[in-house]
């Protein structure tokens, strides 16, 4: 371990002399400042997906109204009159959940925090490989240019969803928007996990084999050890998406029939016989749904690290919070059935499914109540990170209640694919997540950028931002006990759904709300990175080591020689000591006991 | 008036970002004070709003049940829809209880153990018992919700008896079309190889196979004889081929139902609906669901009842119905009320409105309903009708011919 980190050492050394603007902040190889691409390139996917869910929330609030943004904005093929078109809609849901989901919290999330984290909190001097650490970089920005010109192209960006079913996504002559912009979809997708496999694979490299001395397994920080099981997972998972992407594309362009079978569209029978749409679904939910858990593990370490640092408190059950972590990831693998329910698979493999979809409410459960416990008699300072961390706390509890529910196959019947899905992965994957992000924008901003967020405007984001989260997907789940499908262009051909037409108004209203609220964010992020308060080295008064390093970024992350660790990360408030915080590099006394 | 409000928009959004910038000053140079320096006003402010905030978000939810409480699904109609809500309500009483419990406890510690400097945080790593306990307790609520879950989802998915009233829900972009077993109770062999305006099923029957072998061979001639006598463009002459190779696929299909010693005489009672299908109260009712082009989902919300239809396989679902629709209507108060099946798997540009409407009637209405209708086989009139609601299929049909 330590002859690596000496080898590297020397690497950057020589770096240091011949660094030009395009080393250093294009093709740069530093992990701070890849970190620092991920996150502003994902602000900005943010910015669009939050955009394009917006357009169709007025639709839904308002159907056939017209507005003259959406005709701003769309122009006069997608929104003529200013009324939204019916493919264009079903195009909008599809991107604003394929960037979400992919490119703002695990492109985003995982990119941003795993760069910045994993060598800093473990003492190295960077990622093990920066080559690959920068193509990982440059893979997902082209495929996020890729996805973001889909949305111009003359058929329609992608439509069939973010899961893109064939035979729907499959045949252009089943929708227009399956044609050029599936295309790109997928061509993006297929990038994207390329960019997703090779951070990856350099983030479990770079924490089994770049750990500073003393930085045991068991001495992680729990940001790091969400990061590696989501590396893993990744690695894994994403793979199977790139096996049914790559069929897919043959069975659009090579005529072969993986998912295709006894299909008659466009008045004639179609060739491909013998393939079926079912082995998709299982390839797709294969990485669908670790891919819950590759958005969410981040953002629980992330919760962990922040809850913990300012509750003044060692995290409750490090040991139960890293065995809940390898349990809910390990689970995840075999889980992807609960999607399937009634797709016509087996009923018995369902009743498998529903058995180890249910068994992952344990270790969840465990995470809840370990992060109450951390807070139970502490000593708790609101920062903002601190008011999103508890608001993770709150979504992850409130929307994985609801997955009991969806996970038992009998009632999923019933829901199934109504707004009550969109209601609960909404709050327990979508908001916990973009809350463990917020929370590690506001709690790392001072690393990252060497100086502060306003607190007060974080205060205001924080409020606004909880209150239209929990404004617009709360009520949805009423909307999906109407027993209202997703994705449905309007409401108004049933009488049925006509009693929660003004909960659609109610969501749209927070929506906007909330959607609002993220520009206080999003000044303060750009404003406080160039005309921000200075940071201090350790503001948050935090034990981990990156905040043993300077506060202007240098290559290599620490002056002199490497950090050496001697303690777990979480002693807070620990007897015998005066300052209620004891840093990892403090020796441990001689009559001190580790935890 | 839009754009009015569009240019207030706007004008609202420069002001409110010259004021941030003001508020960001204001507060940066207030005292000099520290960002990361969190005042105790502020952790009060916080810790108070946390909790109001709690407060808010439980009445948030009482208000919804109590409003839209009538706006809810309304009482299952059928025999194991009452078993679903019957669990569905066990689950609710475990969430709900949990949902306002752990909530609580979180906004309440966390506004009550905010920041005092003169007090030190309980150095608490761990506590096997406190952590065994909510292990143990979730573990036992969860082994009785997946008992209880799988008993039900067994019998529901039960293999039907010989007695279940046998109907075929066949989905296609954007319509159902509902296809009963006649008298036999067994649908006719269907293949989407045979699919013609006329038969927009792909009904198999024995006249269906040689006036489609005769049509294949038909093309496939006269593609031959277009390729010999005219001069053609490259793409053309690739294209036709590739045509001739096709419709030969499909002819050796076809030609296949002809060695096979299926029965497809079955199909010769068979009854093909539109727009609303019947079903008899308190009878199991087997539905056979396939799919013509993309994946869709036959959902039938009042009877708690879904499954999705698949191109290139038999989906099924079985379920006895027992609230016809006249009393659906006297429960409910409203004499327009019927049960519809919809389209729950997005599946193109009107998945939005792929509706059916189902009638649930007494034994005897439905006998006398289904007599009514014709049988497959009664070509003349019925054709008429499917021609009009198949326009597109008939023209290129006999663009073909």
């Amino acid at each position: 371990m330590s002859a690596t980190a000496e080898s590297h050492e020397h690497a950057h050394a020589h770096h240091h002399e011949k660094e030009s603007f395009v080393s250093k902040y294009i093709f740069s190889q530093d992990h701070k400042m890849i970190s620092k691409q991920f996150l502003v390139t994902a602000v900005f996917m943010g910015i669009i997906a939050m955009m394009l869910s917006i357009f169709f929330r007025l639709q839904l609030a308002w159907p056939g109204e017209s507005f003259e943004i959406l005709n701003f904005f769309l122009g006069d093929k997608w929104a003529p009159d200013g009324v939204l078109d019916r493919n264009m809609y079903l195009s909008l849901v599809t991107l604003h959940g394929t960037i979400m989901v992919f490119f703002v919290l695990t492109g985003g999330l995982s990119g941003t925090f795993s760069n910045l984290l994993i060598p800093l909190q473990i003492g190295a001097r960077d990622m093990a490989s920066g080559m690959l650490n920068m193509l990982s970089y440059w893979f997902f920005f082209v495929s996020s240019v890729i996805m973001v010109a889909s949305l111009f192209v003359e058929t329609g960006a992608a439509g069939g969803g973010w899961t893109i079913y064939p035979p729907l996504s499959a045949l252009p002559q089943a929708m227009p928007s399956s044609g050029l912009g599936m295309t790109l979809w997928l061509i993006s997708m297929a990038i994207f996990i390329a960019s997703s496999l090779l951070g990856s694979l350099n983030y479990i490299v770079t924490i089994l084999n770049l750990r500073t001395k003393g930085m045991k397994m068991t001495r992680l920080p729990l940001t790091i050890w969400a990061f590696f099981i989501t590396a893993i997972l990744g690695v894994l998972s994403f793979p199977v998406l790139f096996a049914a992407v790559l069929l897919l594309i043959m069975d659009r362009s090579m005529g072969t029939s993986f998912y295709l079978s006894d299909i008659y569209i466009g008045s004639e029978a179609l060739d491909p016989v013998g393939g079926s749409p079912i082995l998709y679904e299982h390839l797709f939910w294969f990485l669908g749904h670790p891919e819950v858990y590759i958005v969410l593990l981040p953002a629980l370490g992330i919760t962990s690290e922040i809850i913990a640092t300012n509750a003044r408190k060692p995290i409750f059950g490090y040991r139960a919070m890293i065995g809940s972590i390898l349990a809910i990831g390990f689970l995840s693998f075999i889980v992807w059935g609960h999607h399937m329910f009634l797709s016509g698979m087996n009923p018995f493999l369902g009743s498998v499914f529903v058995f180890t979809t249910l068994l992952i409410a344990i270790p969840s459960a465990v995470k809840a109540f370990n992060y109450i416990t951390t807070i139970w008699k502490g000593n708790v300072i609101f920062t903002p990170g601190m008011l999103f961390s508890i608001g993770l706390v709150s979504t992850f509890v409130t929307g994985g209640l609801t997955g009991i529910i969806l996970a038992d196959s009998a009632l999923d019947i019933t829901i199934h694919d109504t707004y009550f899905v969109v209601a609960h992965f909404h709050i327990v994957m979508g908001l916990s997540a973009i809350f463990g992000m917020f929370a590690g924008v506001y709690h790392w901003f001072p690393k990252m950028f060497g100086r502060m967020m306003n607190t007060k405007l974080g205060y205001a984001h924080f409020w606004l931002t909880i209150i239209g989260g929990y404004g617009v997907f709360f009520p949805m789940h009423f909307v999906g006990m109407a027993g209202a499908p997703r994705r449905y262009y309007q409401y108004t051909d049933y009488a049925m759904f006509d009693g929660v037409a003004d909960l659609n108004v109610l969501i749209t209203g927070f929506a906007i709300m909330a959607a609002a609220a993220q520009g206080i964010f999003l000044f303060n992020f750009f404003y406080s990175a160039f005309k921000g308060q200075r940071a201090v080295q350790n503001p948050w008064k935090s034990n981990t080591l990156e905040w043993t390093t300077p506060v202007e970024h240098i290559h290599g992350n620490w002056e002199g020689a490497l950090p050496e660790v001697h303690r777990w990360p979480y002693d807070y408030s620990k007897d015998g000591w005066d300052e209620d915080f004891v840093p990892q590099t403090v020796p441990l006394r001689s009559d001190e006991e580790e935890h | 008036m839009e754009k009015l409000l569009l240019v207030l928009v706007v004008v609202l959004a420069v002001i409110g970002i010259a004021q941030l910038a003001k508020v960001y000053q204001l507060s940066s140079e207030l005292g000099k004070k520290r960002e990361e320096d969190i005042s105790p006003t502020s952790n009060k402010v916080n810790g108070n709003l946390l909790v109001l905030f709690m407060v808010g978000l439980f009445a948030f939810f009482i208000w919804h049940l109590v409003k839209y409480n009538g706006e809810m699904l309304p009482v299952a109609a059928s025999e194991h829809g009452v078993k679903i809500d019957r669990l569905l309500n066990f689950n609710w009483a475990i969430i709900f209880t949990v949902f306002f419990i752990v909530n609580f406890l979180l906004f309440y510690f966390a506004r009550k153990y905010q920041y005092n400097p003169n007090r030190k945080a309980y150095y608490l790593a761990h506590n096997n018992t406190l952590e065994l306990i909510w292990t143990v307790i979730p573990s036992i609520v969860l082994a009785v919700i997946i008992i209880w879950g799988l008993r039900t989802w067994n019998q529901i998915t039960e293999e039907p008896g010989d007695d279940a009233i046998v109907i075929e829900l066949y989905s296609k972009q954007f319509d159902w079309t509902a296809r009963y077993a006649g008298e036999d109770n067994k649908l006719g062999y269907a293949n989407f190889t045979m699919i013609t305006g006329q038969n927009p099923l792909g009904v198999i029957t024995n006249e269906g196979i040689d006036a489609k072998i005769e049509e294949l061979s038909d093309e496939i001639t006269k593609t031959r004889a277009r390729l010999a006598n005219e001069i053609l463009p490259d793409s053309k002459v690739e294209e036709l081929e590739d045509r001739i190779g096709m419709r030969g696929r499909q002819k050796a299909r076809v030609m296949n139902f002809k060695k096979s010693d299926k029965d497809f005489d079955v199909a010769n009672d068979d009854k093909i609906v539109k727009g609303e299908f019947h079903i008899p109260v308190n009878k199991p009712v087997n539905f056979q669901i396939r799919s013509r082009d993309v994946i869709h989902s036959a959902y039938m919300p009042h009877f708690r009842a879904q499954m999705n239809a698949v191109p290139g396989m038999n989906t099924q679902f079985t379920f006895t119905p027992t609230i016809t629709t006249d009393s659906m209507r006297m429960v409910l108060d409203d004499p327009n009320f019927n049960y519809i099946l919809l389209c729950n798997k997005v599946c193109g540009s009107a998945h939005f409105n792929m509706q059916m409407n189902i009638v649930v009637e007494s034994e005897e209405d439905y006998k006398k309903w289904l007599s009514e209708q014709k049988t497959f086989v009664a070509p003349e009139e019925e054709t008429e009708e499917v021609e009009e609601s198949e326009p597109e299929a008939m023209a290129t049909d006999d663009e073909t011919n």
